[in-house]
């Protein structure tokens, strides 16, 4: 059974196992950092649909197709579906659910529902309500522009602080674990949920800056509660701060907790496009697919290798909505965390 | 703790700023390049021999028309990445912000879509263009009636 520690800390002592996960993407994302990790890649930013929404919801069906044809299941044998994304209502996720008709639990997390719904898979099937959990998001640049920002096509100039909003998506197929992580299957460890946190940044186009404090919060709260050190991590993988955001981060972590990430920390937002398409990426990937994309494209599989062994990955998302900064708010940001372990 | 305030302070130093000086260089070639070819049109449909008045409607027309195909073609946001200003503040800009939405609302339907979206961008410029043209003519009727 899962026993709370310190403050805010679940460990999870039957550590369920990702037993299959899968990222898929866009043109633009298939051919960066992770070319060739993607499970399926998309050079239709449409992807043959009528809308950019029904792009989104294609994606994340993929992303939750090729994960349980990995995994070599049907959808009928999976007992709970945790997704989310970044459209109004959630729609992306309920919309590709339709298909899957596997019972629906929709998050919102903004960009931190990749850990979100890992998360609360975890302890679900550590609590024993469900033997099989599938966890996923997406994000699609197109259908966040237009919900979020402006049309395509206006023609007006980003912020270098503003992040790009990846076209992808990811998702992972959780079971309940032995206790021990089992060679090559990583495993959820231990959960850290975040506590809202809001520094009083109200530039939309500075995520990174908003969701940074959230993000120190919640690794400086699992530090302590855990009573262990960075150096005792691999990896200590935020997503997605992008360049501002993990700078940032660094400085909050040695001011407000004295704890130094050195060469121990990464984040999804600086480790998906290629340096070389700085000019339009600005401050580095954002949206629920680009941590999604590395957790699921690049990092699980290298936990299989043993490549890494205990990586603490932290989804961190930006709670605004589309009228709260033009009614003067500032922007509520959480972090979630995981530990996930391998052998 | 860091305070609300000393963070804007780390934000500050943490954000890079816009590259003031080259886009403004920039906005500047690129704008300047639309008012010339604004007065090329001008020059060759006044050699045609079209009247003054005709060829005043006509070069505005040409440029939004040109900025309309560019903005369909996906061509117009990539050259305004660079220009900035230089193509938002010609009429250029009042075209590509009318077109821009046309397009991205056409999932949602021809009325409710397009119809409803298409002065989302624009909306404002046009609010306050008439507004301002409304306080402009009174004070000009008044400085006419009174002197």
């Amino acid at each position: 059974m899962a026993e709370r520690i310190g403050l805010n800390t679940i460990i999870l002592h039957g550590k369920p196992k990702i037993s299959a996960y899968a990222a898929v993407g866009g043109s633009m994302e298939g051919d960066g950092q992770l070319k060739g990790k993607f499970a399926r890649i998309f050079d239709d930013d449409t992807l043959g649909q009528d809308s950019w929404e029904k792009a989104e919801s294609f994606l994340q069906q993929a992303a939750a197709q090729e994960t349980l044809n990995i995994a070599g299941l049907e959808p009928k044998e999976i007992d709970l579906h945790f997704a989310g994304d970044l459209l109004g209502q959630c729609s992306a996720s309920a919309f590709s659910a339709r298909s899957l008709s596997i019972p629906f639990v929709g998050l919102y997390g903004a960009c931190s529902t990749m850990a979100l719904s890992i998360a609360i898979a975890a302890m679900s099937l550590e609590s024993g309500f469900a033997q099989k959990a599938l966890a996923g998001t997406s994000s699609h640049y197109c259908a966040a522009e237009k919900q979020f920002r402006q049309p395509l096509e206006y023609g007006g100039q980003r912020p270098p602080t503003a992040q790009w909003t990846a076209t992808a998506a990811g998702a992972c197929l959780l079971e309940e674990g032995t206790g021990q992580p089992a060679a090559g299957v990583p495993c959820v460890s231990q959960v850290h949920f975040g506590k809202l946190v809001d520094l009083g940044v109200v530039d939309a186009n500075n995520m990174g800056a908003a969701m940074a404090p959230a993000a120190a919060d919640t690794i400086g709260g699992f530090l302590r509660d855990t009573q262990s050190i960075v150096g005792d991590y691999d990896l200590i993988l935020t997503g997605d701060l992008g360049s501002v955001g993990s700078d940032l981060l660094r400085q909050l972590l040695l001011n407000d907790w004295g704890v130094d990430l050195s060469d121990r920390h990464n984040d999804c937002g600086n480790m998906l496009y290629r340096a070389d398409e700085a000019n339009e990426i600005n401050a580095g990937a954002s949206g629920c697919g680009a941590s999604a994309a590395v957790l699921c494209g690049d990092i699980l599989s290298r936990m299989a290798r043993a490549e890494l062994k205990r990586v603490f990955f932290v989804g961190t998302g930006a709670l605004l909505s589309c009228v709260s900064p033009l009614q003067g708010e500032s922007i509520p940001a959480v972090a979630h965390g995981i530990l996930l372990e391998s052998r | 703790m860091t305070s609300p305030e000393n963070y804007k302070k780390m934000v500050e130093e943490a954000s890079p700023n816009s590259k003031l000086a080259a886009n403004t260089i920039k906005a500047f070639l690129i704008g300047g390049l639309v008012c010339i070819l604004g007065e090329l049109f001008y020059m060759l449909l006044r050699r045609l021999g079209l009247p003054e008045e005709q060829v005043r409607m006509l070069v505005p027309v040409t440029l939004i028309g040109i900025a309309v195909v560019l903005t369909a073609l996906g061509i117009y946001d990539k050259i305004a990445r660079h220009a900035g200003a230089g193509t938002i503040v010609p009429i250029t800009g009042f075209a590509n912000a009318v077109a821009s939405p046309a397009m991205e609302f056409q999932s949602e339907g021809r009325i409710l879509g397009t119809g409803a979206n298409i002065f989302k961008m624009a909306g404002p410029v046009i609010v306050f263009g008439v507004g301002s043209a409304v306080v402009y003519g009174v004070v000009y009727w008044l400085l006419e009636v009174r002197f």
